[in-house]
């Protein structure tokens, strides 16, 4: 890196004039290239009954070759200086559009961390698990209440899952009325998971195209909408933000030809307390715990996502399902005739329920100003940078915005290029050439989480980015500079694979 | 900010939304940090956990000892709060993390491959059985052990009812492993794939060959389920018993029971599926100054990509827990991996010893056991477990809540966490149970 091109860059949150004051570590070796004979960082009590192995030989290994030896100073040096190269929302603005990059209030996880809910097992007599069952059932309730939907599954580990579990839901209902028919209709706006989950359910996917504006258009969709359709996959508000205002004559539509309403609820997190899917018409949605609900992401994982039904599709919910008796009591109710089966193990990412419901205790009636606050910060963000970049739809929009590298492409710099130089200034990079209907995508979610300076600071490194990309481009098209690695070839990753260490 | 934005309130951002579809939530008023802790301890307190009883639930899930340095890592905000690593120059740490998890689990199973994690174990195994359909282009017809895990296998069936795939479920010996004769009548033509769990869900110890030979004479591919996998520091690796593709559950490698969830599935197989394999995978390469660094790889497979046509509707890993799992595999390491499944399983046998010989209870199964056996009681057994838990004794998991014929037995699992004096007490109650027999005298060996 010149010392010019550091020159050039503006104060604000500098990686590189942190890095003079504190070295950060900027490479770590591999766990196993730390190991060396004779370390051990693990102690067991001596064994109190007799050594015996009892398993013929021909079923048994002999040593673990190319394990580690290592001490605990060393591991925990080692996932230290590890996590020191990861960008974490606790450090700024982390607006990867979509995601929902909010806070992780760190009473939740110490919630998480009770002994009846870290260390109970779901195999237990269930005069013993009353409590655990209990909160499976209040987080049903509540999850109810905000959606307007009368049942709830939280059994599936991820939104992804949810969306299959939504779809062969609907699938069983039709079924039970003979004809599961053959497709879903999907606008080209949505995540890519909706086509995979429902080529999985077993349906042809049709794409819709979006119209002007970047919602349904309501003709194309019409004429599509037949009675081989099962059902509509619905982005509530949409990948670009925007909220399908025609919400009800969809709605009225669909369920015209027979077809249910799936809404995917990944965006729940821009109207959770303001308005209801129960009363749009909407037959299912699954949510995501780690966006709306603030459970973490953990560096891709574990989500949860629950999936909210109406009375008619409740039959096919996934087994087993949590009943209170009439005296008050909590059971599992595994003897459900209809329902799809299960799609996973136990009940699902129980250690996620825990987060979730205290989060949401925590705003009780008040959970709108989880909305409000998003879509406010959303709009200022777009407030902030249209005319800077190019903004292809100009409708209305809820907690996120989606500008395009348009401008910046015509000096040759595309919205790669300005999500690596975002990192020199301190941020984490909006998500990238998502939507694919956004040539170019830049899709900027800031959540309830920013106050106005993060999203000021935000702003004006976005400005200061679009002011390189006419006067000095090569500075962004080299971005990052203040990394702990450079610009990584992914390409050359792909072509000679390398996926473990080898001893 | 409204002045900045043109809008005269907050209320006028939402004016896409229909107003007959606006509706405050009716929930009880917020909350404080000290009323949430209040709460939740209450519900907590109604459970009973493995800390502060006897202990011996097994069934795909299981109480280890977790490091607390692997817990308190977790809690690090760059582990915590950050996400997918899309953008490999910020997320080096998870990159890596992942590299090293995908390096144990090819250690543990024996492949050149492995995930970066999926869900739990039995949408791990319906991911394996995809992948062998694909790879064997055409063919609809997977063949289970009855030995794999019922939830696992029930779920398989979820996803293939309408995928015009079929299952044949092949019946245990009275050994209580796989009838390897019923498992080759099984196999035919039409088969992709035939999955064998070890040690299976009634505890016996599997040869993977016999699920690698019924497979190998038709063309199909040999999965190797493992629902505990502390089993694989002591026992024979997937891959040396030809398995094409081994997959299941590492909870217990690091993650905490959770009420069985989040949990940790895991994918490996050999080098020439790989385009194949499902979910997240990290590659090693180098940054523009040829330095190593680490990114996502062959997302070409994924459905942000390839949309309909993905290998698999998955976005997410288990990424938190795949570290947790990376840690304490890293701290255990190469001899204290080992040593847990040697304590595991010299627990185990000196409990199954003990049951066996009271009388009025019998082992069903004559087949080797790892940690987990199954006992056959002389009353009904999901009452005697009940009774028992009222004492402070969580004794087994019942089978009749997954096969009703299967009244008197239940499942009973030791770890390294279980003291003698916890099993013995555990034997006492057994006997207490009974009613009319006394508590047989320790053998000598056990003195």
């Amino acid at each position: 890196m010149s010392i010019e091109v550091e020159e050039k860059t503006p104060a604000p949150a500098r990686a590189g004039e942190r890095d003079r004051l504190h070295p950060e570590p900027r490479r770590e070796p591999l766990v196993f290239e730390r190991s060396g004979r004779g370390k051990t960082g693990y102690s067991l009590p001596p064994l109190d009954v007799p050594e015996t192995l009892a398993i013929p030989k021909a079923l048994r290994r002999e040593a673990i070759e190319g394990e580690t030896e290592i001490s605990e100073v060393e591991v925990a040096r080692h996932f230290t200086r590890l996590s020191r190269l990861n960008f974490g929302n606790d450090e700024a603005l982390y607006p990867l559009g979509s995601c929902t990059m909010k806070h992780n209030p760190r009473t939740n996880e110490e919630m998480a961390r009770l002994p009846g809910f870290a260390a109970s097992h779901p195999l237990a007599p269930e005069e013993v698990s009353q409590g655990a069952l209990e909160l499976v059932w209040t987080l049903e309730k509540v999850l109810c209440e905000l959606t307007g939907l009368a049942r709830v599954t939280l059994q599936p580990a991820a939104g992804a899952q949810g969306e299959l579990a939504g779809i062969l839901m609907v699938r069983a209902a039709l079924e039970k009325t003979g004809n599961p028919r053959k497709t879903v209709l999907i606008p080209d706006s949505a995540h890519g998971t909706n086509p995979a989950s429902a080529h999985f359910a077993g349906y042809k996917v049709q794409e819709l195209k979006s119209n002007v504006r970047g919602t349904l258009d309501l003709h194309v969709f019409e004429e599509a909408m037949t009675e081989d359709v099962a059902a509509l996959m619905l982005t509530v508000p949409n990948t670009l933000g925007i909220f399908e205002d025609q919400i009800l004559d969809i709605a009225r539509i669909v369920h015209a030809k027979g077809g249910y309403l799936y809404c995917d609820g990944a965006n729940f997190n821009s109207f959770v307390g303001i308005a209801k899917p129960g009363l749009m018409g909407i037959d299912v949605m699954h949510m995501n715990l780690h966006k709306t609900f603030s459970t973490p992401h953990g560096g891709g994982g574990p989500g949860a996502g629950p999936v909210a039904v109406t009375e008619r599709l409740a039959p096919h919910l996934p087994r087993p399902t949590v009943e209170r008796r009439a005296d008050g009591t909590f059971t599992l109710d595994f003897d459900r005739p209809d329902s799809i089966g299960r799609l996973r193990t136990f009940l699902g990412n129980y250690g996620m329920f825990v987060r979730a419901l205290a989060y949401i205790a925590a705003y009780g009636n008040r959970i709108g100003e989880v909305a409000r606050g998003a879509v406010l910060n959303a709009n200022y963000i777009r407030a902030g940078l249209t005319g800077v970049y190019h903004l292809k739809y100009d409708a209305p929009t809820l907690h996120e915005v989606v500008f395009s590298d348009k401008k910046q492409a015509a000096h040759g710099v595309h919205n790669t290029d300005i999500a690596k130089r975002l990192m020199d200034y301190g941020f984490h990079p909006p998500t990238i050439s998502f939507p694919l209907i956004v040539r170019g995508a830049l899709m900027i979610e800031p959540t309830e989480t920013e106050g106005k300076p993060g999203l000021d600071a935000f702003i004006q490194a976005m400005r200061e980015i679009a002011r390189e990309c006419e006067e000095s481009p090569e500075i962004v098209l080299n971005a990052p500079h203040t990394t702990p690695v450079k610009r990584v070839d992914e390409v050359g990753a792909a072509r000679n694979l390398i996926l473990r260490w080898r001893p | 900010m409204l002045r900045a934005i043109g809008a005269s309130s907050i209320e006028d951002l939402f004016a896409s939304i229909p107003a007959e579809v606006r509706k405050s939530p009716d929930l009880p008023a917020p909350l404080s940090e000290i009323e949430i802790r209040r709460f939740m301890r209450g519900l907590s307190r109604k459970t009973a956990n493995a800390r502060e009883t006897d202990f011996f639930l097994g069934g795909g899930l299981y109480h280890h000892s977790v490091s607390a340095i692997a817990d308190q890592m977790l809690y690090r905000a760059e582990w915590l709060t950050s996400y997918t690593p899309y953008q490999p120059e910020v997320s080096q740490g998870t990159l890596q993390s992942i590299f090293e998890f995908q390096t144990h689990i090819c250690l543990l199973t024996g492949f050149d491959v492995a995930n970066a994690s999926l869900y739990e174990g039995a949408s791990a195994l319906v991911e394996a059985l995809l992948m062998a359909e694909r790879l064997s282009r055409k063919r609809k017809k997977a063949v289970l052990s009855a030995g794999i895990h019922p939830e696992y296998r029930e779920t398989v069936r979820s996803y293939f009812a309408n995928l015009d795939l079929e299952v044949v479920e092949a019946p245990l010996g009275a050994d209580g492993a796989t009838d390897a004769a019923a498992l080759e009548a099984a196999v035919d033509e039409k088969t992709f794939a035939v999955a064998v769990q070890s040690p299976n869900f009634f505890g016996v110890v599997e040869d993977w060959n016999s699920g690698s030979r019924a497979a190998r004479e038709k063309h199909a591919l040999s999965v190797a389920v493992v629902a505990e996998a502390v089993s694989l520091c002591l026992l024979s690796p997937p891959a040396v018993g030809l398995a094409d593709i081994a997959c299941g559950e590492a909870q217990s490698l690091g993650v905490p029971m959770h009420h069985g969830g989040p949990l940790l599935g895991f994918l490996a197989c050999k080098t020439e599926h790989q385009r194949q394999i499902p979910g997240r995978l990290v590659g090693e390469t180098r940054d523009k100054d040829g330095r190593r660094a680490f990114c996502l790889t062959l997302s070409t497979r994924e459905q942000h990509i390839r949309r309909e046509k993905a290998t698999s509707n998955i976005c997410t890993n288990q990424g938190l827990m795949a570290l947790a799992a990376n840690i304490h595999m890293s701290l255990l390491g190469k001899h204290g991996l080992r040593e847990v499944a040697l304590q595991c399983h010299a627990k185990a046998e000196y409990l199954k010893g003990r049951i066996a010989r009271l009388p009025g209870y019998r082992l069903p199964f004559t087949g080797p056991t790892f940690n987990e056996f199954t006992v056959e009681a002389p009353v009904a057994a999901a009452p005697l477990l009940s009774r028992l838990a009222a004492r402070g004794i969580l004794a087994g998991v019942p089978l009749s809540r997954y096969e009703s014929r299967d009244t008197n037995r239940f499942l009973v699992a030791a770890t390294e966490m279980n003291t003698k004096e916890e099993m013995d007490r555990l034997v006492a109650a057994l006997v207490h149970e009974r009613g009319d027999l006394e508590v047989p005298p320790d053998p000598p060996e056990a003195r």
